[in-house]
């Protein structure tokens, strides 16, 4: 069972260049668990130090976001695709 | 992430930028840097490859500012606005190479919260408005490490080959 992980621009320099990549998964969960083993530099920028998705990251499964779905424990099926999308957010420190 | 960092824009942009950030004050702006990147996709002669500037921004996408609790000192930009400005990109054939926001009567530099929310690679242009007058305007990318930021010069480019 193959799943395709698209890669976004701002990650690809430390996953080789790909857009995308191949694993085979049966949750969204382990597919990402494929991409950070594979490409190791990805983790931080995806994880934070105890090991839980970054807040501004989104993960979607196709078109779905995984928040609404099982998390990342949602079931994949062959031929899906997952896409990391990232929310933009910032602003001064109050002083 | 070692070669000196560069971005160029055209004074014509960058003159939007200021005016987003004086029509949203006190509140902040952002929107999303249109471009590209050399090295990253083919894209023949240009302004910037005439001036040895790797990075280009061509085009901008503003946004909405979706914190309504604290738009004074935050700025929100939904996963779905993300990729409306991907598509934009797309669509004129550029990437999103970084992203743009105001920083009203507070210095053009990163925060802590801007770098918990950051990604490598982009190029953060901020602009400080002060009392509601654009000041300096900066661009920064957060290092390979997280912890914190270089800063990268802004070149201007002649001209914009989109608006």
């Amino acid at each position: 069972m193959s799943v395709k992980v698209m890669i976004p621009t701002p990650l690809r320099v430390y996953a080789g260049k790909r857009d995308s990549a191949d694993f085979a998964a049966a949750t969204v969960g382990e597919a990402l668990s494929g991409l950070t083993s594979q490409f190791e530099e990805l983790r931080k920028h995806l994880y934070t130090e105890d090991g839980k998705l970054r807040a501004f990251v989104n993960v979607y499964l196709n078109d779905e976001d995984i928040r609404y779905l099982a998390k990342e424990n949602t079931p994949t099926k062959d031929g899906d695709t997952i896409s990391i999308i990232p929310s933009i957010a910032g602003g001064r420190d109050e002083r | 992430m070692s070669e000196a960092l560069e971005v160029g824009i055209s004074a014509e942009l960058a003159q939007k930028i200021r005016e987003h950030g004086i029509e949203t004050y006190p509140y902040e702006c952002c929107g999303a840097l249109l471009g590209r990147e050399h090295g990253l996709t083919e894209s023949g002669d240009s302004d910037a490859k005439s001036h040895g500037v790797s990075r280009e921004v061509l085009g901008l996408f503003p946004l909405v500012n979706r914190r309504d609790d604290s738009p004074r000192n935050r700025f929100s930009v939904t996963a779905d606005d993300v990729r409306e400005a991907e598509k934009a990109a797309t669509a004129q054939g550029f990437e999103v190479v970084g992203w743009y926001h105001s920083h009203p009567d507070h210095p053009a530099r990163p925060s802590d919260y801007d770098r918990d929310h950051a990604w490598p690679w982009y190029s953060y242009i901020i602009v400080r408005v002060h009392t509601g007058v654009p000041q300096d305007m900066t661009s920064w990318r957060l290092k390979d490490d997280r912890s914190g930021y270089l800063e990268e010069k802004i070149s201007p480019l002649k001209v914009s080959a989109a608006t």
